[in-house]
């Protein structure tokens, strides 16, 4: 019979007494008085025989018995005594971690203190104005028998100020000087409410960002069932159903945007030292888009060439000058359009003084598609034209034949409409002629299609 | 204009602090107030989040600005020059008064006060200084002070802060210098880095004064942070984790934070606006701690990135590395040395540990280990036990699926 559910001391010198006595942990039925249990057992604490020895348990299973002792687990009493029998015939067997006792009983000091670390956190005192001056009352509900142990950190910290938390199984009164003790008490006792109360609801509200919402690891570490004794707790429901609209009145508030040329400068400046792939170590330099930056139509080609990483600009060598060609006879006009590569930085192999082309990877490809999101984030084409299979992996994110792309409409996001079609490099390498006028007037009257689109 | 009361002025101050991933207090030095006549508050070691906002973070401190009036005009900053929002200016006595309300409730460790640039730098970080000071001199505050520095302020004020708070902190907001130049035109790189340098002596000299003099006066007992904006930029994680470790190495830095980019409003032209990446502000700050606890070199963190120098978002980085050098793997739990073991993918630091004293006192089997972690199915195929060999899972092709998918929180300090 233990006189209350916490008192280590009282268990300690209860259970020193059996284990000396050698009474089996199953002989045992520990109780807390006041509280059910088995009506026939007896209080009765057997006196250690004087022959039998004095013996010493590990400072770590004291430490662990500190704890276990504070949860509200009707068995803890006899898990302790469980282990202290062991101990007592081999005191290093404390060090075995992966026993299963053991990581039972860790597992309960574990509990605790973080019910422990959760009142130090969760306390919400409310001031009072009483004969004596001001005085501060929290009303906590803790999961385990902690608020004896727990007294001493509210000590520490508000030692100057006058203060009482209730609990349903204690109370703990602080004058300024003594520490009393009282019964517990409920939530009506407690004061309702505290002016400061709003400023701090206000401050919880707006320091959440609802852009980022989280709600399972807001719950993981502030759980429901503290929620009832905290203020700012009541605003959550109502913080979480508004997030998404105010995550979208944040973006949408920026449109139309300012200053895209500025933005365009800028964000070619910050590609120009671009390391994002190994890519830029070889090539001459960056080659970015070009074109006004409120264009309606975008081009996206792959890669640029051995002249186009010379001269810095998109679309210059041969295949751009055929590009230009068919531009003119489909009828659009480049100087209106925003061109642009899905890679940036010119990647080759070196036969002898030239340098041959090779496709850019799949990695280079990803690592690119950061240059041209900002880039449409800008120009925000309607109509997007991508011109061979490495502009149709950047922008739909999976490597796909031109075949099974080209006449379809491509969902690339935000809006924007896109049709594939193939890169003006792949018309000069076709060696058949007549084949290569057919490929050239198909390639004019995609160019048309989206054109139109 | 109607003059701003204290609740509208709270809420513009903290709304535009909201963007700032630090709340942390903790690893600073233990203060009391048992037995003194005056004053209040305490420090622990550890740190104590006082509740959690519904975006997961925890509210450790009071966390606003001074004002955020700026003469500034950082583009990812909501507090810019050219920002339309409302602005609002606390004055000193106001922040002191409400640190001292929220911390006499209970709602907080103490004040994280960082403000906008008004007037000069210098005038700035006297105004912030002037808090700390209120806080610990007229009111015996022993709580906690989190102060951001201004880069370019006088270096006395800068001494002055160190006195008085437990942390500084200074942001090189971006993991590239061209970033930084798009984004912070008007913040210089080299001025940072040069600032840290020398809030890192003022903190060695600190350190060394209390070795001599008991009574010297703490300076930043907990030390110097900083934080950088992810998605903002051209960076891709294998930059961001170099940046991080020379950060940490060359500085001595506490902690480096991350900050996924959040669309601001009313933000410059020059920003994507897109959610802000979690997913893999997450994963930077698991790979933070791969450098941190579980002595992974920045590149070997490197090593787990794809050829887009990005690191997974389906899996954490350790299992990509684990996945990527198979052949380091399975190790015997009975056998490995603890710096191999801590490379299990599953294992943390503390079951690590409880492995290694377990050893003592018995042969582990699989069920042994299965106590000691949270779930033995991710660490299955990396481990020997005497009574289990992953022959056949190891060399599986289709292993990463079959892991499961559960990853450790790592964002709280």
């Amino acid at each position: 019979m233990l006189p209350r559910p916490d008192d280590i001391d009282a268990w300690r010198d209860a259970a020193r007494a059996l284990a000396m006595a050698d009474v089996a942990p199953a002989d045992i039925v520990w109780r807390v008085e006041g509280e059910g249990g088995d009506l026939f057992g007896t209080a009765a604490t057997p006196r250690p025989t004087p022959t039998a020895p004095a013996f010493a348990v590990p400072r770590r299973f004291v430490d662990l018995a500190q704890s276990v002792i504070l949860h509200r687990d009707p068995e803890r009493f006899a898990l302790l005594y469980t282990m202290l029998c062991r101990l007592k015939d081999d005191p290093a067997r404390i060090d075995d971690e992966s026993d299963p006792l053991r990581r039972r009983l860790d597992l309960l000091a574990k509990e605790v203190r973080r019910d422990i670390h959760k009142m130090r956190a969760f306390v919400r005192f409310r001031e009072v104005e009483d004969a004596d001056g001001e005085r501060f009352v929290a009303f906590f509900e803790p999961e385990h028998h902690i608020v004896r142990a727990n007294a001493g950190f509210f000590l520490h910290r508000f030692a100057t100020m006058r203060w009482s938390i209730l609990t349903p199984e204690l109370s703990i009164h602080w004058d300024g000087t003594t520490l009393t003790e009282a019964p517990g008490a409920t939530r009506a006792d407690a004061p309702g409410d505290d002016p400061v109360e709003a400023l701090w609801k206000g401050y919880y509200a707006s320091i959440f960002n609802p852009a980022r919402l989280k709600v399972d690891m807001m719950v993981k570490e502030m759980p429901r069932r503290y929620w009832a004794n905290m203020p700012e707790t009541a605003l959550i429901p109502g913080l979480i159903a508004g997030a998404r609209a105010r995550e979208i009145a944040m973006v949408e508030h920026t449109a139309p945007r300012g200053d895209g040329a500025t933005a365009w400068e800028k964000l070619r400046e910050e590609a120009s030292h671009c390391t994002r792939c190994p890519l830029h170590k070889c090539a001459t330099q960056t080659v970015f888009g070009e074109g006004p930056i409120d264009a309606d139509l975008m081009f996206v080609g792959e890669q640029p060439g051995d002249q186009e990483d010379l001269a810095g600009k998109p679309f210059v060598g041969p295949a751009g000058q055929l590009f230009d060609r068919a531009m003119a006879d489909a009828g659009v006009d480049r100087a209106r359009a925003y061109v642009t590569n899905a890679v940036k930085h010119f990647k080759y192999e070196q036969r002898g003084k030239r340098r041959i082309h090779s496709k850019p990877n799949a990695g280079e490809v990803k690592a690119c598609r950061w240059w041209i999101d900002q880039e449409r984030r800008i120009v925000r084409p309607k109509r997007i034209i991508l011109l061979g299979t490495t502009a149709v992996h950047s922008l739909t994110g999976k490597a796909q034949s031109l075949v099974s792309v080209r006449d379809r409409v491509l969902d690339v996001g935000d809006g924007a409409t896109a049709r594939a079609t193939v890169h003006p490099s792949y018309l000069l390498r076709l060696p058949d002629r007549e084949q290569a006028e057919v490929e050239y007037a198909r390639f004019v009257e995609d160019l048309a299609a989206a054109a139109r689109l | 204009m109607a003059q701003l009361d204290t609740r509208q002025k709270l809420e513009i101050l903290a709304d535009a602090a909201k963007y700032d991933a630090s709340c942390a207090s903790s690893g600073t030095a233990k203060r009391d107030s048992a037995g003194k006549a005056k004053g209040i508050g305490s420090t622990e070691g550890m740190g104590i989040c006082h509740a959690y906002a519904p975006d997961g973070r925890c509210i450790s401190l009071l966390k606003i600005l001074l004002t955020n009036s700026c003469i500034f005009d950082c583009h990812y900053c909501i507090n810019r020059k050219s920002s339309n929002v409302r602005r609002a200016r606390f004055t000193a006595k106001e922040v002191v008064d409400l640190t001292l309300a929220f911390y006499r409730r209970n709602y907080i460790e103490g004040l994280f006060l960082s403000s906008g640039i008004i007037r000069s730098s210098d005038y700035t970080m006297e105004q912030l200084v002037e808090v700390a000071r209120s806080l610990r001199e007229d009111h015996q505050f022993r709580g906690y002070i989190h102060l951001k520095t201004i880069p370019d302020a006088d270096p006395r004020l800068i001494e002055a802060a160190g006195r008085h708070a437990d942390r500084l902190s200074i942001n090189v907001e971006l993991p590239t210098d061209p970033g930084l130049a798009r984004l912070a035109p008007e913040k210089s790189a080299s001025g940072i880095r040069a600032a840290m340098g020398g809030m890192k002596a003022a903190i060695e000299d600190g350190h060394d004064a209390k070795k001599r003099y008991r009574s010297a006066p703490a300076f930043a007992p907990a030390g110097q942070s900083t934080q950088m904006i992810v998605g903002a930029d051209a960076a891709n994680d294998s930059d961001i984790v170099r940046t991080a470790a020379t950060l940490y190495d060359r500085y001595a830095l506490r902690r480096v934070y991350y900050s996924a980019f959040s669309p601001i409003p009313d933000a410059s032209a020059v920003l994507p606006l897109s959610r802000p990446p979690l997913m893999r502000e997450h994963r930077l700050y698991q790979s933070d701690w791969l450098m941190r606890f579980y002595g992974y070199k920045p590149a070997e963190v490197a090593a787990a990135t794809d050829d887009a120098g990005m690191l997974p978002l389906d899996i954490d980085p350790k299992l990509a590395w684990a996945l990527k050098y198979r052949d380091a793997f399975p190790l015997d739990v009975n056998r490995a040395p603890r710096e191999a073991l801590l490379r299990v993918p599953g294992l943390g630091v503390k079951a690590v540990d409880a492995i290694l004293v377990s050893r003592k006192w018995r042969r582990l089997s699989l069920a042994d280990v299965g106590r000691l972690t949270v779930s033995i199915a991710k660490i299955r195929p990396f481990i020997v036990a005497s009574d289990w060999r992953p022959t056949a899972l190891i060399d599986r092709l289709d292993l990463k699926p079959r892991i499961k998918r559960e990853q450790l929180e790592l964002f709280a300090a």
